[in-house]
This record gives structure tokens, sequence and C-alpha cells, in this order.
């Protein structure tokens, strides 16, 4: 079992891992998905981030169940021998290596295996990447968030994105498991009264408006072909054809078709003669997901409402 | 030996001693010395509540004023002990309500404590002085409105971190207007509302008021007049700190502050707004304790604020610091003795900040007095451990979390052994140690050699085999908690090393590898222990004995076998 490393954009991951991301990009409506891992991966693309699909695609539905479907199978996987496997994995000795630790999962899935599947369901889902990736909602995560307040906000982080991007590879690196994982009862350790705390303050920190300067709005965005992601801090974009302008030319070394460089200057929204434009001059629609889990057509309100939004 | 000192001179002499330690030391020199002693002991700290029996304590201590007591295991704090465990505190109270009319003080930790307890407390001892609750349940604000009605001379009223369920903040106008001894009050934990004219007039009446920690609910607008009504307060906890920004609020709440010029301690800070952070810069440099956990002040402005603090000995303080504040407060706090960072995005396997091994790397290296460490961080490097204990080996706690479990070595992909067995081996005085991160068998032979004053340790995740517990039981000769979580650690280790654990006061091993037939033999083996299985899949029985035990929890004890067992903790016999 190993891992996909979507959020490791600056392609250092091993090839394998590669390929499989982008089997999952390719298909936007992935409801089939065999492997455990790419379920994680899953979780992880559909649900979070803005992305560039083809016209007419439809979002990928999350399903209620996805989530406890997949650590349902884990748990079944682990009643039955669990204590015959996780023995397996022990006797690695010393040095681990990179896919020796990637076997968290099936450890994990030995250590809540005392718990009822359902909290297992509901904690899972917890684990769901948030965020960075402009605290859109999951409703999984809101029917079962534990900690109550499951809004997953902003948190302005305030590093330049080229360093954050060289600081972050090597932590992704070495993060064996993907974001979306069963969450461990009692791990990390942190006192419930500060969980519940900071859970509040996350909540608060986004309705503040007109945040510092040094706040940052980092999104992920995926491209349909794509092999990984990028980040963008919607701060740093004015407009929409600042914004698209400049995920073309991080997406460039991907399109195959030609997409229409409109540089028209000025204004708030896209008219609807722009997206004309583009839906005709570009293979790629512009789209985003918002807090309800909705997917938006960029350009039908303001940038700036957008960043509430998502 | 024939004629000692009359009793009451050593009765004197006993009062100068304090120690718990000394204490016992005391009582066991000869059978008088035992007699005297137990009847002029004034404090008892219980760190198992089950431990011993309130009769025991009753029947050895007639005189007691002051009890510690604690409840659940500390794993307890992170969910892992299930709801109904145990850990009551009314059958003590209920015992010493008959036994002790004139105790004053209870200090008592994860326990359950419910409002039919604070009653009782109310009206059994008519001098009652100090109740602190530490991350206590079971009460509500109803129990506290009859502790502040009936107490008539209460000094301490600390509720740090208890789940109340708090119906209504109207319990705080239960204070008679006669009573003025208050000298602390922390309602940090409290949601509601409580009256601010209630809460000012009760500060104004409290010329001893030393500790004040406020809740969120308390704006930003009534705290200078809390401060002015308290200029000789030394340690404030702030409700919410944010307002809209005006200049008026701002030079008052920096006036009433300047005026506190005792102030030591600063915590709350629930909420901030930037702007109304220059309102304390007057009172920075006498701080020694700044508590800024639950606050989301960002990077810059929390690199401003610490480097003001040139006498802080204690931060405590979220990962938005990031490695650049790190640096700036080890230049500016060269006293400083602690440090606990924690994580504001714990569940998001990607950082949001950047907060790595750096930055405590920097403050070992600045900061020549830290002795004290808590630290939450997503990466960690053997070389950087092993710099910390070069630069640090006065150090005595030592917590450090990797949130990802099993995460190696992130430059040379290595388990961390290396880097824990340079903490231990070079911070010889040690007592308190939290591993994480890719751990085999080697770090606990490195722990077991070298951790000769550990008396606690918390294990997760780590080891390969039953050696490794084997190591911690048989080589750390002070150890006397020991706790362990999904680590492969099974009966050997635990049946081997079975007369260690009548020399701690407890272990804890959870999702690790212990049979309940291991558990069964080891409760036959030790009588005087009490080896509680915490599994909530039903009877034990209707596994194989070989079936690993969900939850293991065994402690020492002269008190017997529990009575207020739940359905879901088996014992044998």
């Amino acid at each position: 079992m190993s891992t996909a490393l979507e959020h490791d954009y600056i392609g250092l991951s091993e090839t394998s891992s590669m390929e499989r991301s982008s089997d999952q990009i390719s298909s936007s409506s992935s409801s089939n998905v065999p492997t455990e891992n790419e379920k994680d991966s899953a979780l992880n693309l559909k649900e979070t981030e803005l992305r560039l699909g083809l016209p007419g695609s439809e979002s990928p539905e999350r399903k209620a169940g996805l989530g406890m479907s997949l650590f349902g199978k884990d748990l079944e996987d682990k009643t039955n021998g669990y204590s015959l496997s996780p023995l397996k994995n022990y006797v690695s000795g010393a040095k681990r290596g990179f896919s020796d630790a990637i076997d968290v999962s099936s450890k994990w899935g030995f250590s809540v295996s005392g718990g009822p599947e359902v909290d297992l369901a509901k904690s899972a889902v917890l684990f769901s990447p948030r965020g960075r990736n402009g605290g859109l909602e999951n409703k999984n995560v809101q029917q079962s968030c534990l900690l109550g307040s499951a809004t997953k906000e902003v948190v302005p982080p305030s590093p330049k994105p080229v360093q954050e991007k060289t600081k972050v590879s090597p932590a992704n690196e070495h993060a064996s498991a993907p974001a979306a994982k069963a969450q461990v009862v009692g791990w990390p350790p942190i006192r419930s009264f500060r969980k519940n705390t900071m859970a509040t303050n996350l909540t608060k920190n986004s309705d503040v408006e007109g945040k510092s300067g040094s706040a940052c709005l980092y999104v992920k965005v995926s491209m349909d072909g794509a092999p990984y992601l990028r980040k963008v801090d919607l701060n740093t974009y004015h407009n929409y054809m600042e914004l698209s302008s400049a995920l073309e030319k991080m997406f460039s070394c991907f399109t195959i078709g030609q997409c229409a460089a409109h540089g028209i200057p000025g204004g708030d929204g896209l008219s609807e003669s722009h997206l004309m434009d583009l839906l005709h001059g570009s293979e790629y629609m512009l789209t985003y997901e918002d807090k309800d889990g909705d997917w938006m057509l960029v350009g039908d309100c303001s940038l700036g409402d957008v960043h509430r939004l998502v | 030996m024939a004629h000692s000192f009359p009793g009451e001179v050593l009765e004197h002499v006993f009062s100068f001693i304090h120690s718990d330690q000394d204490r016992n030391a005391v009582s066991l020199v000869c059978k008088s010395w035992y007699e005297i002693e137990r009847w002029c002991r004034r404090r008892i700290f219980v760190g198992n509540c089950y431990a011993v029996s309130p009769m025991i304590m009753i029947r050895r201590f007639p005189e007691v004023r002051s009890l510690e007591l604690k409840g659940k295991p500390h794993f307890a704090d992170y969910n892992l002990v299930p709801e109904g465990w145990g850990g009551y505190a009314y059958p003590w109270i209920a015992a010493m309500a008959r036994a002790y009319p004139g105790l004053e003080e209870i200090r008592l930790k994860r326990m359950v404590v419910t409002d039919d307890t604070l009653e009782l407390i109310s009206r059994s001892f008519k001098n009652f002085k100090v109740l602190v609750l530490s991350s206590c349940e079971g009460f509500t604000t109803d129990g506290l409105a009859v502790i502040a009605a009936n107490c008539r001379n209460l000094r301490e009223l600390d509720l740090q971190e208890s789940e109340v369920n708090d119906l209504s903040g109207h319990w705080l106008s239960h204070f008679p207007e006669t009573c003025t001894s208050l000298v602390s009050l922390n309602i940090a934990c409290l949601g509601s509302e409580v009256s601010s004219l209630a809460l000012e007039r009760l500060v104004a009446r409290s010329p001893n008021l030393r500790t004040l920690r406020l809740n969120c609910a308390v704006p930003l607008e009534r705290l200078p007049n809390l401060l002015r009504r308290a200029p000789q307060l030394v340690e404030l906890g702030t409700g919410a700190y944010s307002a809209e920004v005006r200049p008026d609020v701002l030079s008052n709440l920096a006036g009433a502050f300047s005026g506190c010029t005792k102030l030591k301690g600063l915590s709350g800070f629930w909420d901030v707004v930037p702007a109304y952070l220059p309102a304390i810069y007057s009172i920075c440099s006498g701080l020694t304790f700044l508590n800024l956990s639950y606050s989301n002040i960002q990077s810059p402005d929390l690199t401003m604020l610490v480097s003001h603090c040139h006498n802080l000995q204690r931060l405590w303080v979220l990962d938005y610091i990031e490695d650049s504040g790190l640096e700036a407060l080890a230049g500016s706090c060269k006293d400083l003795q602690e440090l606990r960072v924690f994580p504001s995005d714990p569940f998001d396997a990607d950082p949001n900040v950047s907060l790595t091994e750096q930055g405590l790397v920097s403050v070992s290296e600045g900061c020549p007095k830290l002795q004290s460490v808590l630290y939450f961080c997503r990466q960690m490097s053997n070389a950087a451990l092993v710099s910390i204990a070069r630069n640090r080996p006065n150090l005595t706690r030592f917590r450090l979390c990797i949130i990802e479990p099993r995460s190696p070595d992130y430059l040379t992909r290595e388990p961390l052994d290396t880097g824990f067995g340079a903490i231990v081996k070079h911070c010889k005085e040690l007592l308190r140690l939290s591993l994480s991160g890719l751990l085999t068998d080697r770090v606990f032979e490195y722990i077991g050699t070298h951790a000769k004053k550990l008396e606690m340790l918390s294990v997760a995740f780590a080891g390969d085999s039953d050696l490794g517990l084997h190591h911690m039981l048989s080589g750390c000769e002070s150890l006397r908690k020991l706790e362990i979580r999904d680590c492969p650690f099974g009966d050997k280790a635990l049946l081997a090393n079975a007369a260690k654990l009548e020399t701690m006061r407890s272990l804890w091993m959870s999702s690790c590898f212990v049979s309940f037939g291991a558990c069964k033999l080891l409760s036959q083996k030790m009588p005087r222990l009490n080896v509680e299985v915490i599994d909530e899949r039903g009877p034990p029985d209707s596994r194989p004995e070989s079936c690993p035990v969900e939850k293991l929890y065994i402690y020492r004890t002269v008190g017997g076998p529990r009575f207020d067992l739940p359905g879901f903790v088996w014992t044998d016999g």
C-alpha cells in the first residue's frame, strides 16, 4: 500500500505514485476506485480544490458513505487477521525504507480496531485535507466531525509561495500516509479543551474580514490530465484575468490544446463575451468548489466574494 | 535511647518538614515518631485515588487540612479512557466530611466531581479555603453557585480546564457581599457570560486578589475596569482580546495595564486583534510567564511581543510563532526555562506554518536555562536532536510530538533512535520524556541504559518487539509512570518484569499485544497490583486467551480491588 503524493508538486515523488495520481486526475468522476489508496487520493482531490475540468464534466460525487466504506473495508481486513498481519510489519528491522514507513495505515487499522465502525468512519473523514486549500467545507466532515465546528477555514501562513514549496516538499516527502487517512483516537496528543478552543478560533478567523496583509489564501488547483497539483494564493490576484493567466502559465506544460490568452485588462468580473472567448478558445473551464460543496463556474461573482466563499 | 524529646518538641520540629518523602522517612524512624508524625501531618498527596482508600488515609492521618487527589490516568486527556471508567470524588469527600471538619483545601485532578459533591464540600467544611478542579468533569455552574454562596472564607476557586456544564453565568453573583477573601479565581474554561457588574464588584472587594483568569466571554472593553480595581494582580488571564479598533479604547487599556506593576503572568488572549497588543507593552518587561497558546496571533506580532519580554521564563505559544519567532525568542529571552509550542492545525498533514525542528534548535542554542520543552512539529532529524541534547544537558522535561506517527528522520529517512538516545545520554537529570517519530527497540535500549532519573515516560507507535518494553522496565530505575500506546509490546516483557510494577505508580498500555491470559496471570502473581483490562468489546473470556486486550491499566494499591468498576473493565477476582 503506498500513497499518492499529490501534494508533492515539485515532482520529487516516485514515478509509480505519479502515474497513479494522473490516473485519478484524468477521470473526473471516479466512482469505482478499487484500491484504498486511490480512494484516499480521491478523497483528497475531489473535494477540496479548484479544478480545470473539461466542459460539461460533472463534479465528482462525494458519497456520504465514501469515508465509511473506505475504513469499513480497512476494519474488515484487519479484524480477521489482526493478530498476525501487523506483526509482520515489525520484523522489518532497524532501517525502515520508505515503503515500510508507509505501512502506517495497516498499523492504524489495528490500532483503531477496538472502536465501533461508525466511530472509525467519523474519525476517518475528519482527516480529509483542509487547511490551506481555501477552507472548503466537506459535507462528510460536517456530519460527523468530532470537534463540533468542522468549518475548516483558511489559516493564513506568512511565508511566500516559492519558499513555502521548498519547505513543504521535504516534509511531504516524509509524510508517508496521505492526508485523508483514519484519524487515530487521541493523536496528536492534545487535550479536548485545547482542541475545542482551537476549532472555535479557526471558525472565528474566517469571519474576520480585511485580514492583515500578511494573510495568504492558498487553494489547490488541479487540472485534468496533469500529474500533480499546484497551489495558488488567491490574494495575489485582483481579478479573474490575472488568476486565469497565472493558472495557464502554471499548467502550460501540460496543455495539449491551445489556451486562449486574452490579455484583456481591467474589470473585476468576466463579462459574458470573455467567457465565451475562453470557452471557444480553450478546452478548459475554471471551476471552484465553494463552502457548500457546490461546483461553481468562475466568473459569476467578484474575486473578493470568492475569497469569502472559498 | 531512653528519653527523647517530649512529643510537643518533636511535633514542632516536624512542622518544618514539608516534603512528603521526608515526612515518610520521619515516620519510619521508630514507633513514637510514627505516632507523632501522623498526628501532625496536614497535607496529603494521593497520586492515584485507587491506590489507597479514604478509610486507610483517615485512619492513619486524623488531622488533615489539605488533600490533593488524582483520578484518571494521564492518557484520559486524549480520550483514551472510556467515559464512566471511574475516578469519583464523592466517596472521598463523603468520608472526609465526617473525619475532617477542619479541612481547608481540596485539589482534584482528572476526577469526576458532581454538583452533589460540591454541595457536600460547601456544607461540611466551615473553614474551607481552596478548591482546585483541574481537568475534572461532571459538575455544572449550579454546583459552583453553591460553593460561592456557602464558603465564607473562600480564597481560591480554580477550574483549570475542567469540563463544566455551563448553564449560565449567574453563579458568580452568588458570592456574598461579605466575601472579601478571594486570592485566586480561574474561570477561563467557562463559556457563559458572567455579569460584568458582579465581577467588577467581586474584584473590587477582594484586596488580596492575586490571580484572575477570565473567560472568553468577558469583553475587552470591560478589562480596564477590572484592572483598575485590582492593580495588585500578579497573574491575569484576559477575556476576549478583540474589539473594534478605537484609539480611546486602546489608550484606556494601555493605561489600565500600566497600573498593574506587579503583573508577572499573562494568559487568555482568546481571539486577538493585533492592534490592541501594544497595550501590554508597558508591563512586558516584568512578565515571567506568557501563555498565548489559545491565541491566533501570527508570527510578526508574536515576535514583536515576545521581544519585549526580556525576563520571560515560561512561554506557551502556538506554532504560529514559526522558526523565525523562536529565533527571536532565543535572542531576547535569556532566562527562558520552559517552552511549549502547540500545533495550530494538528489534523492537517500539511504544515500550515513554517515551524520546523530548527526553531527548537535555535532556542536550545540561545537559552542556557531551558529545562522544560513541549514541542509539536512535523519534521525532525537525528542531527537536530543531538544538537539539542548537546546544547542543553540541563533538560529535565522533554516532550516531542512529531505529528505524523512513525515519521523518520526527514533528512536521512532513518529512525530517530540516535537522536533520542543523545537526549537521554546527555540530559542526566531528565525526569520526563515523551517519544515520537520512527523508533526501533534500540531507542529503548538507550533509555534503559541512560535514563536513570526518568520518572515519567510516554511512548506511542514505537518499537519492534518485547525487548523494547523490557529495556524500559528493567533499566529505568526511577520510573514511576509509564504510558504506552500502539506499540508491539506483549506478554513476555510484562510478565518478566512483574515485580517492577510494584515500584511504579502505574502502567498504561493500549493497542499493544498483551493477552488476557497474561493479565490474569499477572493479577494472580501480584496481589498488590490492580490489573484492569479495559475492553469495550465484551467479556475477554469470549475471545481466545491469546487475543490482545484493548487497554490495560496496572497500578499498585493497598486499597484492594475497586468497588466501582464499570461494565467494560475486567479484573481478576
